[in-house]
């Protein structure tokens, strides 16, 4: 695993508050954080931890009520909507529920030639296409199995990895990966695992896995922050944050989640 | 364990979904197994197993879709299959078989607080009980289990999710059921409040308020940690049943193996796990492949496989259903495929 030092993003102070007045969440509370090229790095936290949030602040598609984003060295902070296409060709996700980022009424051919669409690729039809079935080939989809079907008719596992090939499809920089298998069962999910790790061995694609789940986390990742109640309360390699936490949150974090060896209801 | 009484007995049970096309989706396939007293058992399975239709259906109570092919439950002795439904709903759900649902959220009735709810529930079984005994008997028992007795006065929309989960197991044990189901009981709740609510089932078996529990996840660490046998779901049938530690350590269907081979937890070691890649998806319950159901993503399986429906073969105190168990165990029991592409 040969990694650069280079710094890809870097947030400082980010803030989101929602609501105003009594009402007003404070969802992101000043966090700071940086990632570098080629990196793996979870953010792992509760639900309502604030992780999406980030991930949303991440894309701009939420406003910050505070805070700066620096993407490649440039202020991404206040960028308007030509230059917020230029910068999501760098910047790509994958959400949680496959489903709900289709267009349920076009096959997943049109799905992705769309992707080209709106990004104003120079490509002839024939690259387009070509393309796409390199792509899919790439996450492990057969293109003429699953190019001309519908979302519905394919599987959760399918639906998921077409996600990720739109995705890179854009071969972007940095791909911010929401919670991509909490909705598929164990044995898909190694294969989604899988897939995430090539992207970055092969392509030296930055990823910013968010999830729940310890175990997870720890598989994939290179570090580690935690998360919880909008602020990052340790952050540091993964093995050192499963093997020697120090922060007493992500103590008893890593005590309450089910594990092979120890004993766990009893402690 | 010999010598232990058997509460509960499913015998070959098949049960289906009938379509409004006509089609029948089999989503319990011979399912046959032995509760005993004092029994923690888990199912395990991906979603789509037939885990949550196996608990409704031992239940008796087939609401449609759902019906009954073939098979019988005994439970304690009582054939309940040949009962009638009023029956089923007074004597057996809630006193002898008891099914905690998956969301809390669905199971507790919106509108009223909690103690309207729960007193509607036992004037259905109990009609001679008092208003005021039933609140009494609750509130012991909330107590008895360290929750607070204060929440019978709200509504559901005022507890949070683990607290509302907690809320409807000690409600559906609330008479004492010598079986239970617990359907998924913390899928939708995080790590610490998952650990509440699988220490208060723990609790509850501990006291004796309930003989045995059926544990249904698919989260194999926590089966690990509360069961005495284990069985391994697949496609609408037990591919593989054991004692825990067997099941989880050391499996020996292909299937299992991968599943358990999937288990990932932040503990050292897990780092350097390869994960297994099994091809494609398991099949259409409406139109199940002769043979073995997982030969088609099983990396053994030869044309025999495919030839006709495998049964169970016993093998001491673990029964596997799979024709290749010799060959799986030549190879010292490793059989999973890693990182195979699709």
């Amino acid at each position: 695993m040969a990694q650069n030092t280079e710094e890809i993003i870097r947030v400082e102070n980010l803030t989101k508050v929602f609501g105003s007045g009594k009402k007003a969440v404070k969802a992101v509370n000043k966090i700071n954080f940086s990632i570098k090229r080629g990196e793996i790095v979870s953010l792992v936290g509760q639900s309502g931890s604030g992780k999406t949030t980030v991930t949303r602040l991440i894309l701009r598609l939420l406003k910050e009520t505070e805070g700066k984003i620096i993407f490649e060295g440039k202020d991404v902070t206040n960028i308007k909507s030509e230059e917020k296409k230029e910068y999501w060709k760098k910047v790509q996700a994958i959400f949680q529920d496959p489903y709900a980022s289709f267009n349920i009424f076009s096959p997943v051919k049109k799905v992705l030639l769309d992707t080209f669409k709106l990004f104003n690729s120079s490509y002839s039809k024939k690259e387009k296409e070509k393309l796409i079935c390199e792509t899919l080939e790439s996450v492990n989809l057969r293109p003429e199995e699953v190019v001309d079907k519908y979302p519905f008719e394919l599987s959760g596992g399918q639906r998921q990895r077409i996600m990720i090939a739109r995705a890179h499809l854009i071969r972007p920089q940095l791909l911010l990966a929401d919670e991509p298998t909490s909705m598929i069962d164990a044995n898909l999910r190694s294969g989604i695992l899988e897939l995430l790790l090539s992207l970055r061995d092969t392509d030296g694609c930055t990823i910013m896995f968010v999830t729940h789940d310890l175990g997870l986390a720890y598989y994939v990742s290179d570090r580690i922050f935690i998360m919880h109640e909008g602020e990052i309360v340790e952050e540091g390699s993964a093995n050192k944050i499963i093997t020697a936490p120090e922060h007493p949150y992500t103590k008893q974090l890593i005590k309450d989640v089910p594990k092979l060896s120890e004993e766990w209801l009893t402690s | 364990m010999t010598t232990k009484k058997t509460v509960l007995e499913v015998n070959n049970l098949k049960t289906y979904y009938q379509t409004r096309l006509g089609e029948k989706i089999k989503a319990v396939h011979s399912v046959s197994f032995k509760l005993c007293e004092g029994e923690i058992f888990g199912i395990a399975g991906e979603s789509g197993c037939g885990k949550s239709t196996l608990a409704m259906s031992i239940s008796g109570l087939f609401l449609p879709p759902l019906k009954h092919e073939s098979g019988s439950v005994f439970l304690e002795g009582e054939n309940i299959f040949k009962k009638d439904i009023n029956y089923l709903r007074k004597e057996i759900l809630g006193k002898k078989y008891s099914y905690i649902p998956q969301s809390a959220m669905n199971a507790l009735n919106p509108t009223i607080k909690i103690k309207d709810f729960v007193i509607d529930l036992m004037k259905e079984h109990e009609p001679e009980m008092k208003e005021k005994e039933i609140l009494e008997l609750t509130r012991d028992r909330f107590e008895s289990l360290s929750l607070p007795s204060r929440v019978l006065d709200l509504y559901p929309l005022e507890l949070s999710g683990g607290m509302k989960q907690r809320v409807v197991v000690a409600i559906s044990t609330l008479m004492n059921p010598v079986v239970v189901a617990a359907d998924e009981p913390t899928s939708a709740l995080d790590v610490s409040t998952q650990k509440m609510v699988i220490k208060l089932i723990k609790e509850l078996f501990d006291d004796g308020i309930v003989k045995s529990i059926i544990f249904i996840t698919h989260e194999l660490p926590v089966l690990r940690h509360i069961c005495d046998r284990i069985a391994v779901m697949y496609a609408g049938e037990f591919v593989e049943v054991g004692k825990m530690e067997d099941v989880i350590f050391n499996p020996i269907h292909p299937y299992s193996q991968a599943l358990m081979q999937s288990i990932l937890v932040p503990e050292e070691g897990m780092k350097e796990k390869k994960l297994p890649c099994l091809p494609g998806s398991p099949p259409d319950l409406r139109k199940i492949p002769t043979g073995c159901r997982f030969a088609d993503r099983c990396p053994i399986a030869t044309e025999e496989c495919k030839k006709e429906e495998v049964e169970m073969t016993s093998l001491g105190d673990r029964s596997v259903r799979c024709i290749r168990i010799n060959y799986i165990m030549m190879q010292g029991k490793k059989v999973t495929p890693y990182g195979t592409k699709y």
